[in-house]
């Protein structure tokens, strides 16, 4: 589907900074996945009255860190500010967050949009703390009270918002992407994690008023949340009604999004300056910060493309996470580059992805170990895939699963025998064939193919059926 | 100048009930508190930049450096209502 012209939409994506040890602005850690409620908080993320908040530098250095990743201005001068709510996930009864003088401002990131590429402009990123959690018991509709977690509470958030410059639910999807690559690239949020991301996410038809999504926690729930809306906001225009500018909560279950008028009128945050925190002056820390930053996935892409001659889709496939990249150059250095680029991009990606693990599980060394195999004829295309499964589902080198399945390549004389029984067995297949069916051949190399126990070439086994069927007929 | 309708704004935006008899009390409270203030309008200001802070200092950091929690049933130990290791709280919509 192309960009349709009239989708407006924009982005408020919060980040957890869970990288830092500590939170925002006590001592409490941020490891508190899988913790029982309520056992990591203290004084100051409680909201217990006497306590006072202080800045975790790091949390600091993160945002400048992102600000410049995204090519945003640092901000000379910035302040916190208390937004003001009651609701029981901030026990204060207001959130510390940025208002006016945020932290970064003015950036943009290139995508590659649905029309060619695409400027994504980036409003501003500011820092923030991270509400608690609040659970209920059965359905948020049908709970009779909610119960209250503030591990989460204090959490260092960066929120990033975005101009209303993407042009449909995909390009929406494909600036996530991006900016998750980039975060990965920095090293300040870990995305496994349960809540790393969160979106808020405005929409509207050109010409019509927005509406805005929120509660949306996946990639995919942004796609789906935001077409859902664009039907639904399209309807209401057919029916020659006005789309009411509102919040709406997206229901992941169900895939719709629902009016939560009753918050309406609750957008009064009466901001000011929080008085318990000092503003900041970061200048002096940009310089050493920006030296810092690594290659980012762009340059890096562009690099493996010049530097090891990699096609275009795997170079962006290899640099989408860092620990690939890394993987990536550890390997080609040591094997043919492009031949390594097709390997780790199509077939190991693959297979982890498959496994739901991440590229730690395997290791460079027995990649280059089976290109070696492989450049030199001694497995074939299939066997160094089953290498590669039976390495991650069970272990060893991929010596010994070679030895161990009998994977090592066929010689000339054992492929030609399982041809020609091949041939001389499948009767049928071979009149298909001499009819025309060209699809026919392909059961009759599977054969091969299962016969040499998947250790013939299946271009070469092609290449000798073909032969052996013609020298037959004659 | 302040209303009555301010008032009860003012009062749902701070979760506290105002009986209707005190409305007209507040009323009259805020715009004198207001007027206090508005003495300052009578300065010219024109030439000074807005002030956020009176004290000098600037970036007073900690360093990311994780100190002990409280224990659950420490954490928990001031809630009027718990359950299983929860806050409980009335259902928000």
């Amino acid at each position: 589907m192309a960009a349709d012209n009239d989708v407006i939409v924009g982005l408020e994506v919060h980040v957890q900074l869970n990288r830092l040890k500590s939170k925002m602005f006590c001592g409490c850690s941020t490891a508190y996945h899988d913790s029982p409620p309520n056992s990591h908080t203290c004084p100051v993320c409680l909201g217990l009255p006497g306590s006072l908040p202080v800045l975790n530098r790091r949390a600091v250095e993160s945002g400048i860190k992102v600000g410049l990743a995204l090519n945003c201005r640092i901000e000379e001068n910035t302040l916190f500010y208390r937004k003001n709510y009651y609701y029981p996930d901030l026990p204060k009864g207001f959130q510390i967050s940025q208002y006016d003088f945020p932290l970064a401002t003015k950036g943009q990131v290139l995508i590659k949009g649905e029309d060619g590429e695409r400027k994504i402009r980036i409003t501003r990123a500011h820092l923030e703390e991270d509400p608690g959690r609040l659970v209920h018991a059965g359905t948020i509709d049908k709970a009779k009270y909610t119960m209250v977690d503030y591990n989460r509470c204090g959490m260092p958030l960066l929120e990033v918002v975005t101009e209303p410059d993407m042009r449909s639910p995909k390009e929406a999807r494909i600036f996530l992407d991006k900016l998750k690559s980039i975060l990965d690239y920095l090293d300040v949020f870990d995305g496994a994690l349960e809540g790393a991301m969160r979106v808020d996410a405005n929409i509207s038809l050109k010409g019509g008023d927005r509406a805005e999504v929120k509660n949306i926690s996946s990639f995919k729930g942004v796609e789906k949340a935001l077409s859902y809306e664009i039907t639904r906001q399209r309807n209401m225009r057919r029916r020659g009604m006005g789309v009411i500018q509102e919040t709406r909560h997206y229901d992941e279950l169900r895939g719709i999004t629902v009016s939560i008028r009753s918050k309406e009128q609750a957008h009064d945050y009466r901001y000011f300056p929080e008085p318990d925190l000092v503003p900041l002056r970061v200048a002096d820390l940009v310089p050493a910060i920006r030296a810092s930053l690594p290659e980012l996935p762009d340059a890096r892409r562009d690099r493996f493309r010049e530097e090891y001659g990699v096609a275009d889709d795997h170079a962006k496939s290899l640099t989408s996470e860092i620990k690939v990249a890394d993987f990536f150059e550890s390997v080609a250095s040591r094997a043919p580059p492009k031949l390594a680029a097709a390997w780790i991009a199509d077939v190991l990606k693959g297979e982890l992805n498959y496994r739901d693990a991440g590229i730690d599980r395997f290791s460079p060394d027995d990649m280059v170990e089976i290109l070696r195999l492989l450049s030199e004829g001694r497995i074939s295309d299939a066997a160094a895939v089953s290498v590669i499964r039976e390495i991650l589902d069970h272990g060893g080198s991929p010596a010994q699963v070679v030895e161990a399945l009998g994977l090592a390549k066929a010689g000339d004389d054992v492929v030609l025998q399982a041809v020609r029984f091949a041939v001389s067995d499948c009767v049928e297949a071979v009149s298909d064939y001499r009819k025309g069916n060209e699809r026919a051949l392909n059961f009759i190399v599977g054969q091969v193919m299962k016969r040499t126990k998947g250790r013939a070439d299946p271009g070469e086994a092609h290449r000798l059926v073909v032969e052996e069927i013609e020298r037959s007929q004659g | 100048m302040i209303t009555i309708k301010d008032v009860e704004h003012i009062g749902w935006l701070a979760s506290i009930e105002i009986a209707e008899e005190e409305r007209e009390e507040f009323v009259a409270q805020f715009n004198s508190v207001l007027d206090w203030f508005h003495q300052l309008d009578e300065v010219d200001a024109d030439d000074v930049s807005p002030t956020y802070r009176v004290l000098d200092l600037v970036n007073v950091f900690r360093e990311d450096r994780v100190s002990p929690s409280l224990a659950q049933e420490e954490s928990l130990k001031n809630a009027p209502k718990v359950e299983a290791g929860y806050f409980k709280s009335p259902r928000i919509v």
